[in-house]
C-alpha cells in the first residue's frame, strides 16, 4: 500500500455476515472496511502531507442488537478512533457504516441529527467528560431539549428519574461536577447518555479511570440498564479482564487492524491469533497459584506506531511464529467457525479439521492476500 | 507575516490622512505660505492622487531609502540608521540589566515563597511594574542629577568616543526602562517556578539525592527560564522598534523612539511609517530567532 | 533470621490544609526483609503512595506532621537531616514513579539525568559515569543502549522510559527499590516486560521491594507478602497466599470478589462494594471500612487494633472485629470469595 493513497472502494457487507447471538438476522450496526487516515503535515509556510497516521485501517464488523461487542487493544490500536468514526464524530476516510441499514457516512450534520438520537458515548474520563460550569441538570437535560424530546416543563422529571435509575438522586440536580466522586461523575456521563434513549451506547473505556471498589458497581449498573433499556454496547477497554465479563463478543485490534473476533469465551479460552494469546498471557489473574500455572509468553520490543506501521501483518515484528510470508502478504480475515474469525498465517489452538474447513470471511481487508492457512502451520514454542 | 505588515501599513497611512491638521502641504509649506505655494507643493508632492496612489509611492519609497520626511526634509530611512545605535545601547543594555534582575528576583521569591523575602520582593515587583516610565524618568533626573549631580542629565555619548562616558550617560535610563520589566518577569519567573517545584520530575530529582541547591537550579530554575525566553523575544524586539520613545525622549536619547516620538508631534507621515515598518520588522526578527532558541532550550520542540 | 532491612513502626502522616487536617497514614507499621517483595494494595486516597514517599523524606512540608519510627540500618530516617537523607537516597534506598514521562526531566538526556545521580554520589569522572549509565541501560533491555543514552525522554516509548527510570535507580546499587504503580501507566504487553523484569532484579541480585499498586493481578504476579490499606491504615497484613486464600478483611473480600479475571467466564453480577471511599477530611469513627461493610456491628464503633487473630505468630494480621471463624462463613459466596452480591 503506497502512503497516501486511501484504499479502494469496497463493497459493502451485507447482513449475510456473522451474526451475534441474539440471531434475528438483521444487525443493527454494520461496519464495512471503515477507513480513517489522519494527515501527519509538516513544512516551513505550507503544509504538506508528509504521511499518514493509519488509525483505522479497514475494519469491517457487524452488531447485533442486544449484544455487548468488547473491543479489546493496546495504544495506538485504533479502538478509541473506531469508535469515534463510527458515529460520525470522525468523517471517514472511506467506508461504510450502517444503522439499522441506513448509510450514516457521508451525511451531512443536518441528516445526521435524528440518527444521533440512536447511538450515544460514554467517555473513558469522568473528569474531563462533563462541563465543570455546567449543573448535573442541565448537563443531563440538554440532550432532551436539544432533540426537541421534553417540553420545558418534562425536562426536569425525566432528568430527575434518569438519576434515579442510574443510582443518584433527584437532589443532585443542582449540583455541579465537581461536587461528586469519580464513580458519581461517571453515572452523570452515563444519564446523559441515557437520555435519549438510543439503542446503541459506545462506552469508551468507562471504568478505567475509576477505583477498583467502584468498577465493580459501575459494571453492574451498565448491565441493570443494558437489561431495562434494551441496550446493545460496544465497551472498549484495555483491560480483558473486564472485556471477558461484560462482552458477548470480543474483537481483538492491533494497529488498526482486526486480529482476531469471536464470543468472548471462544477468544479468552481458545485464542487463535498470536497477539490474542500474547495479550492473555501478559494480563495477571488475581490469584496467585493460577498465575503462577501459566506459562508466560512475554513479547519484546514496543507497540509501533500507527504512523508507520509494519508491512503485511502489523504483528510480524514481535511475533513468536512469525515466518518470511507474514512479513510479505497481509494475512486474509479467516472464518474458522462458530463465528470465530482471526487473520494470520500461522493460527494456534486449531485442529486440522478446523484449519481446513475454514473460509476466508467477508470482513477480510480489501488488501489482505487470499493465502489460507495450511494445516500444520506453525505452532507456538513456549519460552 | 507579510500580511501583518501590509495591514498594520495602510491602517497607519489611513490614519494619519484623517487626523485634521494633519494636511501635509501645509507644513512643507511653511506658515506663511498662500494658496499658490500650497497647490504647488501638493503637485510636487504627488498629494493630489488619489489615496491607494500615495500609499504606493510611499511604501515604495520606504524600501528604497528615498523617503523624505514633511517636516524637515530629511532623509527619513537615515535618521532612523543614525538612531539606531543610541536606541541599541539603550535597550540592550536595559535587557542585560532587566534579565539578571529578574532572574535573581523570581528565583528568590520562588525559594523562599510566602516569607518576608518573597513579600518585599513582590511589593517592589508590583511598584515597578505600576510606576509610569516618564515619570520614573523625570523622578531620577531630579534627585540624581539635579539634586545630587551624581548623574549627567542626559544626552547620548556614543561608544567610540568614550566607553566610560557612554556606560555613565546609560545608567539611569538603562535602569527607567529596565525597572518595568524586571517588575514583571520577576513575577512570571516566580509564578513558573512554583508550578515547576511540583512537577513529577522534581520528585524524581529529590529522589535521586540530589541537593536542594542542584534541584532547584537545574530542574526548576531550567524549566522556568523557556517561557521566560519567548517573553523576552517579544518584548525586546517591541523595545527597540520605538517602544524605548518615553525613555529616549526624557533623556534626551536621539535614537529611533525620539524621533517616532518627534515625528508623532509634528504629525510627520513618513517618519512614522517607516519606523512602524522598522518595529514591525525588528519584532517578527526576533521572534524567529527566539523560535530557534527555543528549540534549543525545549528538545521537544526540536524538528526530527 | 537475618534482622529486617527496613523497620517502619507507627507511622503517621498528617497534612494541614485549608479545608483541615487530612491524616493521609495513620499509625503503618511493618517490616521489610532482605530480599523480599512487599506489595501495598489500596485505592486511591488510601495513602500507599504517602507511605512510600515518606520512607525517603520525600513528604516533608512545611504543612506536614510526619510522626513514628523508620529505621534502617541503625539510622533513624524520620529524624535525620537532609544531610542523611540524602545520602540515603538512590544509595541504600531508590525510587521508581508511576509516570515515567513526566517523570523525567524532558529538557536533559536520558544518559544525564542517570550520570546526574552518579556524580552526585560518587567522585569519579564524567566520562565513567557516563560508561556506567550506558552499562546500566543495556542491563535493564534497552536496545542501542550507547545510542540512546543520548536521546531525550519524549524519543524513548513508554515501556522504555519506565525502563530508564530503574536504571537511574538502580545507578548506585540500593539495597531497596520502591516502585511506586510502576507498570499502570505502560499497555499491558508492555507491563509485563516492566514486571518480569522488576522479578529477575528481585531473583538475581537480592533487592528487596516495595511495590505499591491498586492492581491485585500485579499483586499476584511479584509479591511475596501483601499489606492492605484502607484510608490510611492497614487493614490486613501477611503472605501472598494468606491475603489471597484466606482474607480476614470485609474489605479484602470486597476487592477479591469485585475482580474481574480472564480466566473466569462471565458471572451474573459481580459482588461490589457499595457506597465510596471516605473523604479524607471527614473519616468515619472507629472502622474506617464501616459505612460500605455488611458486617458491621456495634463493636466497630471502636478502632479495630491490628492483630493476629486467626493464628498466633502466623504474621496474619487484621483490623476487623469479627470472629475468625464466623469469617470464613461470611466471606463465601458460593465458590468465590467475596463481600455481598446486590440485590436483584
Amino acid at each position: 500500500m503506497s502512503a497516501g493513497t486511501a484504499p479502494p472502494e469496497a463493497p459493502v457487507v451485507g447482513p449475510e455476515t456473522i451474526e451475534g447471538p441474539s440471531g434475528d438476522g438483521v444487525p443493527l450496526l454494520e461496519v464495512s472496511h471503515l477507513v480513517k487516515y489522519f494527515p501527519i503535515k509538516s513544512g516551513l509556510l505550507i503544509d504538506r502531507e508528509v504521511g499518514q497516521v493509519r488509525a483505522v485501517d479497514d475494519v469491517s464488523l457487524t452488531l447485533s442488537a442486544g449484544e455487548t461487542l468488547g473491543l479489546v487493544g493496546e495504544s495506538g490500536c485504533g479502538k478509541s478512533t473506531l469508535c469515534r468514526t463510527i458515529l460520525q464524530l470522525l468523517e471517514p476516510t472511506s467506508g461504510s457504516v450502517r444503522f439499522e441499514g441506513r448509510e450514516l457516512s457521508g451525511r451531512s450534520r443536518k441528516e445526521l441529527q435524528p440518527l444521533r438520537r440512536e447511538m450515544q458515548m460514554i467517555f473513558q474520563d469522568p473528569f474531563a467528560s462533563l462541563n465543570p460550569r455546567k449543573r448535573v441538570g442541565q448537563i443531563v437535560g440538554d440532550p432532551l431539549r436539544l432533540h426537541g424530546m421534553a417540553s420545558s416543563s418534562e425536562l426536569r422529571a425525566q432528568v430527575q428519574d434518569l438519576l434515579e435509575r442510574v443510582g443518584l438522586s433527584s437532589e443532585h440536580y443542582n449540583r455541579f461536577p465537581h461536587e461528586f466522586s469519580g464513580g458519581q461523575r461517571q453515572r452523570i456521563g452515563i444519564a446523559r447518555a441515557l437520555a435519549l434513549r438510543p439503542r446503541m451506547i459506545i462506552a469508551d473505556e468507562p471504568v478505567s479511570a475509576l477505583d477498583v471498589s467502584i468498577r465493580a458497581q459501575i459494571i453492574n449498573l451498565l448491565a441493570e440498564l443494558q437489561q431495562e433499556f434494551s441496550l446493545t454496547y460496544v465497551f472498549v477497554s484495555h483491560d480483558l479482564g473486564v472485556v471477558r465479563h461484560v462482552a458477548d463478543r470480543i474483537a481483538v485490534m492491533y494497529v488498526g487492524k482486526i486480529v482476531e473476533i469471536g464470543p468472548a469465551d471462544a477468544v479468552c479460552e481458545n485464542p487463535i491469533h498470536p497477539y490474542t494469546l500474547a495479550l492473555l498471557s501478559a494480563v495477571p489473574i488475581p490469584d496467585p497459584k493460577e498465575n503462577a500455572a501459566r506459562e508466560p509468553l512475554v513479547l519484546e520490543g514496543d507497540v509501533p506506531s500507527p504512523s508507520d506501521p509494519p508491512p503485511a501483518c502489523r504483528f510480524h515484528t514481535r511475533c513468536p511464529a512469525a515466518t518470511e510470508v507474514c512479513s510479505e502478504i497481509e494475512p486474509p480475515l479467516v472464518d474458522y467457525g462458530d463465528g470465530h474469525l482471526a487473520a494470520c498465517h500461522h493460527p494456534q489452538n486449531l485442529d486440522r479439521q478446523r484449519i481446513a474447513a475454514a473460509r476466508i470471511a467477508p470482513e477480510t481487508p480489501l488488501e489482505a492476500g487470499d493465502a489460507m492457512p495450511q494445516p500444520g502451520s506453525h505452532r507456538l514454542t513456549s519460552e | 507575516m507579510i500580511a501583518v505588515l501590509f495591514a498594520i501599513s495602510v491602517i497607519v497611512f489611513v490614519i494619519f490622512n484623517v487626523i485634521p491638521n494633519s494636511d501635509p502641504a501645509l507644513r512643507i509649506a511653511g506658515k506663511n505660505a498662500d494658496a499658490q505655494l500650497i497647490e504647488n507643493v501638493n503637485e510636487e508632492w504627488g498629494f493630489n492622487d488619489p489615496l491607494p496612489v500615495q500609499y504606493a509611492t510611499m511604501m515604495k519609497k520606504v524600501f528604497t531609502g528615498d523617503l523624505k520626511s514633511y517636516q524637515s526634509q530629511l532623509n527619513v530611512d537615515e535618521q532612523i540608521l543614525d538612531g539606531i545605535p543610541v536606541t541599541l545601547s539603550l535597550c540592550i543594555g536595559a535587557a542585560v540589566i532587566w534579565m539578571s534582575f529578574a532572574i535573581l528576583f523570581g528565583y528568590l521569591s520562588a525559594v523562599k515563597a510566602g516569607r518576608f523575602t518573597d513579600r518585599s520582593l513582590t511589593i517592589l515587583a508590583l511598584i515597578g511594574i505600576s510606576m509610569p516610565v516618564f515619570w520614573l524618568a523625570a523622578m531620577l533626573l531630579y534627585y540624581l542629577s539635579f539634586k545630587v549631580t551624581l548623574f549627567p542629565t542626559g544626552d547620548y555619548v556614543s561608544l567610540a568616543e568614550s566607553p566610560l562616558d557612554w556606560a555613565y550617560h546609560l545608567i539611569l535610563p538603562w535602569f527607567t526602562l529596565a525597572v518595568l520589566f524586571i517588575g514583571f518577569y520577576s513575577r512570571v519567573l516566580r509564578s513558573n517556578m512554583l508550578d515547576s517545584m511540583n512537577e513529577d520530575y522534581v520528585r524524581t530529582a529529590r529522589a535521586k539525592g540530589l541537593s536542594e541547591r542542584q534541584v532547584r537550579i537545574r530542574h526548576v530554575l531550567r524549566n522556568s527560564l523557556i517561557p521566560i525566553v519567548t517573553l523576552f523575544g517579544l518584548d525586546f524586539g517591541a523595545v527597540v522598534g520605538g517602544g524605548a520613545i518615553l525613555t529616549e525622549t526624557v533623556y534626551n536619547l536621539q535614537g529611533v523612539g525620539a524621533y517616532a516620538g518627534e515625528a508623532i508631534g509634528t504629525l510627520d507621515l513618513p517618519p512614522l511609517m517607516a519606523v512602524t515598518m522598522f518595529g514591525a520588522f525588528f519584532i517578527v526578527f526576533f521572534n524567529t530567532l527566539v523560535d530557534i532558541l527555543y528549540a534549543y532550550l525545549d528538545p521537544r520542540i526540536r524538528l526530527a | 533470621m537475618a534482622p529486617p532491612l527496613l523497620q517502619v513502626k507507627d507511622l503517621r502522616v498528617r497534612f494541614v490544609t485549608e479545608d483541615g487536617t487530612v491524616r493521609a497514614v495513620d499509625g503503618v507499621s511493618f517490616d521489610l526483609r532482605q530480599g523480599e517483595v512487599l506489595a501495598i494494595v489500596g485505592e486511591s486516597g488510601c495513602g500507599k503512595s504517602v507511605t512510600a514517599q515518606t520512607l525517603l523524606g520525600l513528604t516533608r512540608s512545611p504543612n506536614a506532621r510526619i510522626e513514628g519510627s523508620v529505621r534502617y540500618a541503625d539510622r533513624e530516617l524520620i529524624t535525620a537531616s537532609d544531610e542523611e537523607l540524602r545520602a540515603i537516597r538512590g544509595e541504600e534506598m531508590a525510587m521508581v514513579f508511576q509516570d515515567p514521562m513526566t517523570s523525567l526531566n524532558p529538557v536533559y538526556k536520558v544518559g544525564d539525568q542517570i550520570t546526574e545521580q552518579i556524580l552526585a554520589h560518587s567522585n569519579v569522572s564524567e566520562h565513567v559515569a557516563l560508561e556506567e549509565a550506558v552499562r546500566l541501560l543495556r542491563a535493564v533491555g534497552i536496545p542501542d543502549a550507547e545510542r540512546r543514552a543520548g536521546d531525550y525522554p519524549h524519543e524513548y516509548s513508554g515501556g522504555m522510559r519506565q525502563r530508564a527510570m530503574i536504571a537511574m535507580a538502580l545507578s548506585l546499587e540500593p539495597k531497596i527499590l520502591i516502585a511506586d504503580e510502576p507498570s499502570t501507566a505502560l499497555d499491558v504487553t508492555i507491563q509485563a516486560q516492566i514486571l518480569r523484569l522488576l522479578e529477575l532484579l528481585n531473583r538475581d541480585r537480592g533487592l528487596a521491594m516495595i511495590m505499591i499498586t491498586h492492581d491485585l493481578g500485579v499483586v499476584a504476579e511479584v509479591a511475596d507478602r501483601v499489606l492492605v490499606m484502607y484510608a490510611g491504615r492497614i487493614v490486613e497484613s501477611g503472605t501472598l497466599d494468606e491475603v489471597f486464600y484466606d482474607p480476614q478483611h470485609p474489605y479484602t473480600w470486597g476487592l477479591l470478589g469485585s475482580l474481574t479475571r480472564i480466566d473466569q467466564p462471565h458471572a451474573e453480577a459481580l459482588a461490589q462494594i457499595s457506597g465510596q471511599p471516605p473523604s479524607m477530611l471527614a473519616l468515619p469513627e472507629g472502622c474506617h471500612f464501616q459505612p460500605r461493610c455488611p458486617h458491621r456491628f456495634e463493636r466497630c464503633m471502636e478502632v479495630p487494633a491490628l492483630i493476629e487473630r486467626d493464628r498466633e505468630g502466623s504474621g496474619h494480621s487484621d483490623r476487623c472485629w469479627l470472629d475468625p471463624d464466623r469469617k470464613r462463613e461470611l466471606r463465601q459466596m458460593g465458590d468465590r470469595i467475596g463481600l455481598e452480591v446486590p440485590a436483584a
